[in-house]
């Protein structure tokens, strides 16, 4: 976890990609932005166009949502963005080749990817990892999969070097805290609001009361998400902890460019791309 | 993926400490939803290590749902089918009469255990998912006894094709949210029930209504309905001396049936059938309900279990004639019991309930859900080719008050 990609080609750990973002912050005193998009919202071609874009647009690390039917701890608007996803064609399998054609073009930027477990076991879990490593992911955030139930996937991962990235919710208390810590490597994602995405937005006061009690128990990185929606929200988010993942705000601009038949216009992308400009500058704005 | 089976010296001591039935059941949920489901696991034990819990519960059986309900010899129906059948065969038809308690179903005998838990955790309000409404309808009856604010959530489709339900739980002074997300459908009615309830953890009791979902409610739901099973064995010795050489039940979820069959787990001479819906038939794509038959393992709603689901693990929408069988998912202890064997699992198509509501309408008077009217198709299959001694119990899990404007519809009566 400790190597360095210092070189532009892809580095063998791939995970080590994480590690190295997060050192390279550190010493650049601020913190990450982490947006997110859906694979295949609204189609292929616009999402590849929005992922292409985001480094280029200030995102530090990226997360790229796998489409799956019943998305249980998500709200109305990334519910819609894997139902139009879905619609589209999106695939695990799809989604990695996005992933590889990503790469081909950028060599550093952390790609996670956040979904749900059955399309992994439907895939295979462990050509999964094999398949993720290869196009060059980085990490997995698994929605369903709690460290209790992470034994199908976590050991091919760690085989592999790609991270697996647990969320810690304002409900998960002191007992629990280390068994949820013990089983995450790459970074720590605080849920900020008791809720699903893009329901509320999270309450200053609490984040920073929640993210040194985390911190207490592990060196990994923390990033806030769920409920981190203004470029106001990010930047202090960033400075309470190690970063902000933003989805559902950056979504909801995107949707609003849709047609009424939920596709892309010529705006589409762009407009995903102003706001992941507009986040960064308030991130990098907040030592 | 599936880890081999080894045949238990009990079929009864399920599920592991980590709610696992060989290698079926779990608790796949999202972190945010972890401590919840501890801490219902960790009441719930500590509930049913207290006398006063289980007495409570049982008085509440006895005077408010009016159990045990009666083994019922179904003579007519059994003649019936004698007379279609070899000389000797056609076995002897029981139904076990479920559809007689308040409310018209089984599924208020788990409801008043989980409420009765809930109040015990000190939660203040109830949420509960429903498909045909009969779920909701006991949570809603529950929630009016103990004086607790309850919202149900139902697919905005099932809301449209179940209304005299949506009415009833008004009434009862529940709120009934439409769930337009996905397909609006039961397995979106529960996702919506388990999003509201991480972001209303504090004070909100999630009652699940069948023996699936992130454990303990596999377990928790079948303790409460195994009094179905427990009635059925005194109430049959009682009418024949012995135990039944054949149990039969309807299966979605599986609540019904996994209440009928636990208490005889344990009794290898009692064979068991279990009853999906098979809707236009198994070997349509999309259009049945038969997780069993014509699906394969996954995890979703916290379980690992059998599903409908297409080649890249995305969860198909069940069909069938009854909305409360129409879920893609299985209890997952009905997976571990399909994969052991000690259970069959059978299907019934549409017409095939359909002709059986019917039937039983006219020939015992009673007018049975949609939901034992699969059942009723299969033993109208299978009893004729058992000899005459051959005892059946059926599970009548549900009165047909509901579903007669489904029936209304299809057999082309206008109101």
């Amino acid at each position: 976890m400790s190597a360095t990609a210092t070189e532009s080609r892809p580095v063998a750990a791939t995970g080590s990609r994480i590690a190295a973002r997060f050192a390279a912050l550190r010493a650049e005193g601020r913190g990450a932005l982490i947006p997110f998009l859906e694979a295949y919202d609204p189609d292929r071609a616009t999402s590849m166009e929005i992922l292409r874009g985001m480094p280029g647009a200030g995102a530090d690390l990226i997360e790229i949502g796998v489409p799956f039917t019943d998305p249980m701890a998500d709200g109305p608007i990334i519910q819609l963005a894997g139902q139009r996803g879905l619609k589209a064609g999106a695939t695990l399998g799809g989604t990695l080749e996005m992933v590889r054609e990503f790469r081909a073009g950028d060599s550093e930027t952390p790609v996670i990817l956040m979904g749900y477990l059955n399309p992994v076991l439907s895939y295979g879990a462990e050509r999964f990892v094999a398949d993720a490593a290869a196009v060059g992911v980085d990490g997995l955030i698994v929605v369903d999969m709690p460290p209790e139930e992470a034994e199908v996937l976590a050991p091919h991962a760690q085989a592999a070097g790609l991270d697996i990235i647990r969320l810690v919710a304002p409900t998960t208390d002191a007992a629990r805290l280390p068994v949820v810590l013990n089983a995450s490597s790459g970074f720590v994602y605080y849920v900020a609001i008791t809720g699903i995405t893009g329901t509320r937005s999270a309450d200053p006061e609490a984040l920073e009361a929640a993210i040194p009690r985390i911190r207490a128990h592990t060196d990994l990185p923390i990033c806030i998400g769920f409920g981190v929606r203004t470029p106001e929200q990010a930047g202090h988010a960033a400075r309470v902890s190690d970063g902000a993942v933003v989805a559902s705000a950056l979504i909801e601009t995107m949707s609003r460019t849709l047609d009424g038949e939920g596709r892309a216009t010529p705006g589409t992308a762009q407009a995903m791309l102003d706001q992941v400009r507009a986040l960064a500058a308030a991130v990098r704005g907040a030592r | 993926m599936n880890k081999p089976l080894t045949r238990p010296n009990t079929y009864r001591s399920g599920p592991d400490a980590a709610g696992k039935f060989g290698g079926f059941g779990g608790r796949y949920v999202a972190e945010t939803l972890m401590p919840l489901i501890l801490e219902v696991e960790q009441a719930y034990n500590a509930a049913k290590a207290d006398p006063t819990f289980d007495a409570e519960w049982r008085r509440l059986l006895t005077h408010y749902v009016g159990r045990p309900s009666p083994l019922w010899y179904a003579e007519r129906v059994t003649e019936h089918l004698r007379a279609e059948a070899a000389p000797g065969m056609g076995a002897k038809v029981y139904f076990k009469r479920d559809e007689l308690n308040h409310t018209g179903a089984h599924k208020i005998n788990a409801v008043l255990g989980q409420i009765l838990l809930a109040k015990r955790m000190g939660k203040k309000r109830i949420i509960a998912e429903t498909g045909a409404g009969q779920h909701g309808v006991a949570t809603a009856t529950a929630c009016a006894l103990f004086n607790l604010p309850c919202t149900v959530f139902m697919g905005a489709t099932d809301v449209a094709r179940q209304q005299p339900n949506v009415f009833r739980m008004k009434l009862l002074g529940a709120e009934v949210v439409a769930v337009e997300s996905g397909a609006a459908t039961l397995k979106d009615a529960m996702n919506e029930a388990l999003r509201h309830w991480v972001a209303n953890v504090e004070d909100t009791y999630y009652c699940i209504g069948t023996v699936a979902g992130p454990h303990p409610y596999p377990v928790m739901v079948r303790d409460f309905q195994s009094v179905i099973g427990s009635e059925t064995r005194a109430q049959m010795i009682e009418a024949e001396g012995r135990l039944p050489d054949v149990l039969v039940a309807a299966i979605g979820g599986g609540s019904n049936a996994m209440g009928l069959f636990h208490p005889f787990l344990d009794d290898a001479d009692v064979r068991m059938l279990g009853v999906e819906a098979g809707g236009h038939g198994v070997d349509t794509v999309t259009g049945h309900a038969a997780s069993l038959t014509g699906g394969r393992p996954g995890v979703l709603h916290g379980n690992r279990t059998y599903l409908l689901q297409d080649e890249h693990g995305q969860i198909l929408e069940g069909h069938s004639i009854s909305a409360g069988l129409d879920y893609p998912g299985v209890g997952p202890e009905h997976a571990w019991l399909h994969e052991l064997g000690r259970v069959e699992y059978v299907n019934a198509t549409d017409d095939e309930a359909l002709a059986a509501f019917q039937l039983c309408s006219r020939l015992e008077g009673i007018i049975p859900a949609l939901e034992p009217a699969h059942a009723l198709a299969h033993v109208i299959k299978v009893a004729p080719t058992l000899p005459e001694s051959t005892l059946i119990v059926m599970n009548m899990c549900g009165r047909g008050d509901k579903d007669i404007f489904t029936v209304a519809r299809l057999l082309g009566e206008e109101f």
